[in-house]
C-alpha cells in the first residue's frame, strides 16, 4: 500500500490525496500517474509506503492539540489597537 | 520600589499557592532554554512546555488570589502573587527552582514534576472548588504530554551513548534529592483534604513511584535509594538559587512603581 | 525576522558563465522563460548554478537571523514584567525558532544540511541580519522590535511569498502568517507603557525608540544606487522590491504610528515632502551599518557565542538521540 501526494501546480503544496497498490516504487509512481491525475490534476506526485507514515495515535487528540486552545495572545485580534494603525 | 503583599496564613490558599508557584517556577526555569537548546525543534518543544505551565500558574494564581480576599486578606491578581510576594512567601517546591542543569537535568526533573502532576490533576478534576477542577481538566491534557515528552527523552538519554548515561545518573541523583518534599503531609494538606479541595501530597506517592519505576526501568537508570535530605520550598524555606531567580523575575515590577503593561 | 537586503552579501558569480555546453544553454533558456513567466521553480527542477547558490545563500542567512534574533528579546523572558507578557514574549520567541527551522528546510532542499548551514554560521562565514547585534537594554527594547524591527521584517518578507524558488515561497506564507501578531504585540506592549504607565515608562519607550530607529532604517539594505546585484534579484522574485522603495514605506507608516503612541523620532530632518506625498529622512550611517555588519557592532561576538555555546553543549544530546535510534533499530531488527 501506497500513500499519494499531488502537486496541482508548480508553487503549491503536494496534497494527500489517496492511497493505492503496487510492487515497487517505480510502480507505485506511474500508479499514481495513472490514478491521480487523469484530470490535469498533477504536475508533480510523491509517493511513500503507508506502513512508513508515523501518525499520532487518535487517543492523544486531546493532549496533542488542545492545549493550543487557550493560547490566544498566539493570534494577532488579540491585540486591540487603535483604528488609525489598526491594520498593522 | 514596591513594598510586598501580605498573604494571609490560610492553609487552602497555601495548598493553591504550592502548586501554582510550582508551575510557575517551572515555567520560569523552562522558558530559559529558549534559543539555547541542543536542537532547534526542542527549543521549540520546551518553550511549549514553559507557556502550558505559565498558563496553569496564571489561572491558578487568579483563584488564589480570590480565595485571599475571601480568607482574611486582600484579594489580590496573577501579577501581584507572582511578582510581588516575599521569597517567603512563594510556595513551590525547591525541586522546581534548582538551576536549569544540563539537559538531562531538565528532562529528568521534567519527568519527575510532569508525573508528579499529572497525578495531582487527575485527582484535582474531583475538588470541591469547581474553578479548581476545571482548570484541573484542561492542565491534565498538558502534563500528560509534557510526561510523554520527557519519558521519551528520558529514555534516549539513559540508553544512548555513555556520556548521556552518565550526566543522567548524576543528574537523577541530585533531583532525587528534592523528591520527599513532594510526598509528606503537612497541616496544610490534612484542611485541604478535610475540605475537599484536593488529595494529600502523600496520595500521589506510590502511583508516583511505580511511573518512575518504569520509565527509569526503560531508560537503564537505577532509581536512587530514598534520601534523608529534606527540601522545604513548600514551607517557604528555600535554595539560595530562589533569591537569583526572584529577582530577575521580579525586577521590571519592583523598579516601576505603578507601571502599567 | 528577515536578514537585511541580500545584496550586502558578495555576489556567486556572473550570471552568464563564459563556457557552457549546448544542452546546458537550451536549459538556462528554458528556466529564464520560466522565470520570465512567472512560474514556481521548485528544489527538483534543474536550476542555473548561481541561481541555486544565491538562494542557498538567501535562505540560510534569513533562517540564521531567526535563530540569532532569538536572543536580542529571548534576554527578557525571565524579566517580562507580567505574566501575560511572558507568555507573549516566549510565544514570540518561539515563533522565531519554529521560521528558523522551516527555512533551514527549504535551504535543505537546495543540497546543503542545516549542520553544514549551522557550522558556516558558527565559524563565521555566513552571515545574519545586523539588526540582531543590537543589544536589548531595557524592557521597551522589546516592544520597539515588535514594533519597528518587526515592522521592516514585514515589509521585506511579504514580497517574498511570491519569490521564484517555491520552498521559499510557502515556508514564507507560513512565517507571514504566524507573525501577523508580532509586530502588534510590540506597538501594543508600547501603547499600554505610553498612555497608562508612568513618566518613568514613557521615558524608557521613547530612549529604545531612539536607539532602534536608525539601525531599523539599515534593515532594508544599502541605497539602490550602491545595490549591484538587485536586478538580478528582482527578476529571479527573490527580492520584488527595492530596497530604498521599502524603506520609504516603512517610514511613511512609522511616522503616523509613532504619533499614536506618542514618541518621536531621532531625526531632525524627518519632515513631510508635499511634492512626493513622502516623509523625507536623514542622512543614514552607512560606515555604522558597515562596521557591524564587518563583525564590530555592539553585540557580534556574543550573539555569536551564544549561539556556538548552545550547539556545542547540545553535541551529547544529539549524539544520544542517534546511538538510542540505532540501539532500537538494531532491537527491532533482531
Amino acid at each position: 500500500m501506497w500513500e499519494v501526494f499531488v502537486r496541482t501546480k508548480a508553487g503549491l503544496d503536494h496534497k494527500h490525496c489517496g492511497s493505492l497498490h503496487a510492487a515497487d516504487p517505480k510502480m507505485a509512481v506511474q500508479m499514481a500517474r495513472d490514478v491521480y491525475t487523469r484530470r490535469q490534476e498533477g504536475s508533480s506526485v510523491w509517493v511513500v509506503r503507508s506502513d512508513q507514515i508515523v501518525a499520532s495515535d487518535p487517543n492523544d487528540k486531546d493532549m496533542y492539540f488542545d492545549p493550543a486552545e487557550d493560547k490566544v495572545y498566539r493570534h494577532p485580534t488579540f491585540y486591540k489597537l487603535p483604528d488609525s494603525v489598526d491594520h498593522m | 520600589m514596591i513594598s510586598s503583599i501580605k498573604i494571609p496564613a490560610a492553609p487552602e490558599l497555601t495548598y493553591l499557592l504550592r502548586l501554582a508557584d510550582t508551575c510557575l517556577i517551572l515555567g520560569q526555569r523552562l522558558g530559559e532554554w529558549c534559543g539555547h537548546a541542543p536542537i532547534l525543534e526542542e527549543d521549540i518543544a520546551l518553550s511549549n512546555m514553559a507557556l502550558d505551565l505559565i498558563g496553569q500558574s496564571r489561572a491558578l494564581l487568579t483563584l488564589a488570589g480570590q480565595h485571599s480576599g475571601k480568607c482574611g486578606g486582600e484579594g489580590y491578581d496573577e501579577d501581584q502573587l507572582a511578582f510581588l510576594r516575599d521569597e517567603i512567601d512563594y510556595r513551590n517546591v525547591t525541586l522546581a527552582e534548582l538551576p536549569r542543569g544540563d539537559f538531562a537535568f531538565t528532562v529528568l526533573r521534567n519527568l519527575m514534576l510532569s508525573t508528579w502532576l499529572k497525578l495531582m490533576w487527575e485527582r484535582l478534576r474531583d475538588s470541591s472548588d469547581a474553578e479548581l477542577a476545571a482548570i484541573a481538566g484542561k492542565a491534565l491534557k498538558e502534563a500528560r504530554y509534557h510526561q510523554q515528552h520527557a519519558a521519551d527523552w528520558a529514555v534516549r538519554l539513559g540508553d544512548g551513548t555513555d556520556e548521556s548515561r552518565r550526566r543522567s545518573e548524576a543528574a537523577l541523583a541530585t533531583l532525587w534529592l528534592y523528591t520527599p518534599e513532594l510526598f509528606e503531609d503537612d497541616a496544610v494538606d490534612a484542611a485541604a483534604t478535610a475540605a475537599g479541595l484536593g488529595p494529600a501530597w502523600s496520595q500521589l506517592h506510590e502511583p508516583w513511584l511505580a511511573e518512575m519505576d518504569e520509565v527509569l526501568g526503560e531508560a537503564k537508570l537505577a532509581v536512587p535509594p530514598a534520601p534523608t535530605f529534606r527540601s522545604t520550598g513548600k514551607r517557604g524555606l528555600h535554595s539560595e538559587h530562589m533569591g537569583y531567580l526572584l529577582a530577575e523575575m521580579q525586577y521590571l515590577q519592583r523598579a516601576y512603581p505603578g507601571g502599567a503593561w | 525576522m528577515y536578514t537585511q537586503a541580500m545584496d550586502t552579501m558578495r555576489d556567486e558569480g556572473g550570471d552568464k558563465p563564459a563556457l557552457r555546453t549546448a544542452e546546458e544553454a537550451q536549459l538556462q533558456q528554458r528556466f529564464d522563460n520560466r522565470i520570465d513567466a512567472g512560474d514556481f521553480i521548485e528544489a527538483k527542477d534543474w536550476m542555473p548554478e548561481n541561481y541555486r547558490k544565491t538562494l542557498l545563500r538567501q535562505i540560510s542567512q534569513h533562517a540564521h537571523s531567526e535563530i540569532v534574533g532569538m536572543l536580542p528579546e529571548g534576554n527578557w523572558i525571565t524579566r517580562a514584567p507580567t505574566l501575560k507578557r511572558k507568555a507573549i514574549l516566549l510565544a514570540k520567541v518561539q515563533d522565531e525558532g519554529g521560521h528558523g527551522l522551516y527555512l533551514y528546510a527549504a535551504a535543505e532542499t537546495l543540497g546543503s544540511s542545516r549542520d553544514q548551514m549551522l557550522d558556516a554560521l558558527h565559524t563565521g562565514k555566513a552571515k545574519y541580519s545586523s539588526i540582531f547585534n543590537y543589544p536589548t537594554l531595557t524592557w521597551a527594547d522589546v516592544g520597539a522590535i515588535g514594533w519597528l524591527v518587526d515592522g521592516a521584517a514585514i515589509m521585506n518578507q511579504v514580497p517574498i511569498c511570491r519569490c521564484s524558488f517555491a520552498p521559499y515561497a510557502r515556508a514564507m506564507v507560513r512565517i507571514c502568517r504566524e507573525e501577523s501578531f508580532h509586530q502588534r504585540q510590540g506597538f501594543d506592549s508600547l501603547l499600554v507603557m505610553m498612555k497608562q504607565g508612568t513618566d518613568a515608562q514613557r521615558a524608557m519607550v521613547q530612549e529604545a525608540v531612539n536607539r532602534w530607529w536608525w539601525p531599523c532604517l539599515m534593515m532594508f539594505g544599502p541605497p539602490d544606487d550602491q545595490s549591484p546585484n538587485s536586478a538580478q534579484g528582482m527578476r529571479w522574485g527573490i527580492k520584488r522590491v527595492s530596497n530604498d522603495t521599502l524603506r520609504q514605506k516603512f517610514v511613511d507608516a512609522a511616522v503616523q504610528q509613532a504619533e499614536v503612541l506618542g514618541v518621536t523620532f531621532p531625526d531632525p530632518d524627518l519632515r513631510w515632502n508635499e511634492a512626493n506625498q513622502h516623509w523625507d529622512y536623514g542622512t543614514i550611517d552607512w560606515s555604522e551599518f558597515w562596521r557591524v555588519v564587518g563583525g564590530d557592532g555592539p553585540c557580534n561576538r556574543e550573539r555569536l557565542a551564544d549561539r556556538v555555546k548552545a550547539w556545542e553543549d547540545g553535541e551529547w544530546v544529539r549524539e544520544a538521540a542517534l546511538a538510542h535510534a540505532r540501539k532500537s533499530e538494531l532491537k527491532e531488527a533482531a
